[in-house]
């Protein structure tokens, strides 16, 4: 997957430089906070780890094998923020010393094989052991899931990146099929290495699992006599920091839609494509909704298409984010209300 | 995809005018060099002809051998297999290569890909093979690397090593007892080895850290190298990138 020069044209390359630039930026101080002064030696000796671990190759199918991504894996091991620094010196060393990955790719592949998988990775693990009891299970469930999805949803986000300024005219369609098929091949085994990987990590040194930090039973304090001190329940319960996550997640999708939109083409897309091949479009009525503020992409009153494309993607992204974050805000009250009338029944 | 990650290292010690350049010269000058070959269009053949015969010249000037080249170059075939698929999969008009139909769109694709690839890839092989890991990370400090970024580049050069050696040894150990990764069913036990791994390194890590500490760590690396660039170097290291735009200007008279 290390995507090599000439593969992108040079608008995509340099704008995903930038969204690169952007996510290490935000991960370093975030790498800070996790690991504090040991950054350096840690975050180091990780990376010289997942750098190890790419050369696992696993049996895919018969014939093929595939190697690890690890994004998945070192983010549910040493948090999402040291996870993306760690696989973006990863792929800087290969560039740079191993010729491996294009220098002008470097962009595009900290955002795959880092940003996305990472951020997806880590946002499914988080989600999984949210809804499932605390338990190893859980945990090794979450690790499964979480890496078998960020590896295809990769290959996706390769696919569009693609669409947008890929340098061949092969159809989307068959590109997204063929990513999306190996990757979820590639994405199971992966997913079991996660999950054994983790929960092996688990087993040995629970405390080095950053993803497992929720099942660390809190300190229990005795008295002389060996009778324990009640613990403030509130307080005991650790605080899970996913607000840092989210805002780099929202960030980073509102970066994407505004400046890939900006230099999206207006070709069209593949089911256009087909449409206008097969004649099916000349029966297309247009839209009822074509003529509203967004429609066809667009936003209506501002001149400059490629900025209107932006625009468009930016509101569309921040409403889409808004239904889905007002659907979570309800179902997470009414889980909170159920939790709360649960305790009370259990007091009484 | 699967084609692994090449071992070994690819610095080559010599002391030629491309070896004694400093490291942030020649990196600037190998990014603006491939950025000038990704933008050139892919139908401009003479041009590429041009950027080849660039890095051949670099090559001769630091004595790089051509064999070596080549060995390094399998880095890049998986892209390779792809853009050879390119001229059967693209639509288009056909045209007839040797018996073969073939997709014209697709011919031209998947020779933009190969050749910009291939240049890029030769480029990061002369930079790589002519500049010392350590000093190159330096250059990329000077070229405003965050200094964070640099470090845990320089221990994760430091380590790599011991890290790959002893995951070799866990190989070893698990093909001395038999074991063989066939198919599906044996991926719990590489699975299981990543795990130990992973435990070994971060309790090296964080031994490093405790002797770094002991012995004075505060965060930041002493430099001791003088890797400061005169105008002069800068101009030499300058002709690569600027060549190859006089070329890229040529080609579009």
């Amino acid at each position: 997957m290390h995507v090599p020069d000439g593969f992108f044209t040079v608008p995509v390359s340099v704008s995903a430089a930038a969204v690169a630039v952007a996510g290490v930026t935000v991960c370093l101080r975030g790498a800070r906070k996790e690991l504090d002064d040991r950054t350096a030696p840690m975050a180091g000796l990780v990376a010289a780890f997942v750098f190890a671990v790419q050369m696992l190759n696993f049996p895919v199918a018969v014939g093929t094998s595939g190697h690890l991504l690890g994004g998945a894996l070192a983010a549910i091991l040493v948090g999402p923020y040291t996870g993306v620094l760690c696989i973006a010196v990863v792929l800087l060393v290969q560039a740079l010393f191993f010729a491996d990955g294009g220098l002008t790719a470097l962009g595009v592949n900290i955002g795959l094989l880092g940003i996305v998988t990472v951020l997806v990775g880590y946002g499914v693990f988080r989600l999984v052991t949210r809804f499932a009891p605390r338990s190893r299970a859980a945990i090794g469930i979450g690790s499964f899931t979480a890496a078998l999805i960020s590896v295809p949803v990769s290959a996706l986000v390769f696919t569009l990146l693609y669409a947008v300024g890929g340098t061949s005219s092969i159809e989307i369609g068959t590109v997204a099929t063929a990513m999306v098929g190996v990757h979820t091949l590639i994405g199971i085994g992966e997913g079991l290495i996660t999950m054994v990987a983790v929960s092996t990590v688990l087993a040995v040194r629970p405390d080095l699992v950053y993803g497992a930090r929720a099942l660390a039973r809190p300190l229990l304090l005795r008295r002389a006599d060996g009778s324990p001190i009640p613990a403030d329940a509130e307080r005991a319960e650790p605080r899970r920091r996913t607000r840092p996550v989210l805002i780099g997640g929202v960030v980073i999708t509102l970066l994407l839609a505004g400046v890939v939109g900006f230099y999206a083409s207006s070709s069209p897309d593949g089911l256009e494509r087909v449409a206008a091949d097969t004649g099916f479009d000349t029966q297309a009525k247009p839209h009822d909704l074509a003529d509203s503020p967004l429609g066809d992409y667009g936003v209506k009153g501002v001149e400059n298409e490629r900025i209107s494309v932006g625009l468009a993607g930016v509101i569309g992204v921040t409403i889409t984010l808004l239904a889905g974050g007002g659907v979570a805000w309800a179902a997470r009250r009414r889980t909170e209300h159920r939790r709360r009338a649960g305790r009370s029944a259990a007091d009484a | 995809m699967g084609a692994g990650h090449a071992h070994g290292r690819l610095y080559r010690a010599g002391d030629s005018i491309v070896h004694r350049l400093p490291p942030q010269c020649k990196l600037v000058a190998v990014v603006a060099f491939t950025l000038v070959v990704v933008a050139t269009d892919r139908e401009r053949f003479p041009a590429f002809a041009g950027y080849a015969a660039l890095l051949i010249v670099v090559a001769a000037v630091a004595g790089i051998r051509p064999p070596f080249i080549l060995r390094r170059m399998t880095v890049e075939l998986p892209f390779v297999l792809f853009a050879v698929a390119l001229p059967f999969l693209s639509p288009g008009p056909r045209v007839e290569v040797l018996g073969v139909w073939l997709s014209v769109d697709g011919l031209l694709a998947g020779w933009n890909i190969l050749a910009k690839a291939t240049l890029g890839v030769v480029a990061s092989i002369l930079l790589a093979a002519t500049t010392e890991p350590r000093i190159l990370l330096l250059g990329a400090a000077r070229l405003r690397l965050p200094q964070l970024m640099v470090q845990i580049a320089m221990f994760m050069l430091r380590y790599a090593d011991v890290i790959v050696e002893e995951m070799r040894r866990m190989k070893v150990a698990r093909e001395s007892r038999a074991f063989a990764a066939r198919n599906l069913k044996q991926v719990p036990v590489i699975a299981r080895s990543a795990g130990a791994l992973f435990i070994r390194s971060y309790e090296r890590g964080e031994r490093v850290h405790l002797a770094m500490l002991s012995r004075g760590y505060t965060g930041t690396f002493p430099v001791i190298d003088d890797i400061s660039a005169s105008r002069w170097q800068w101009g030499i290291a300058g002709t690569l990138p600027l060549t190859a735009l006089a070329i890229l200007a040529g080609s579009l008279l």
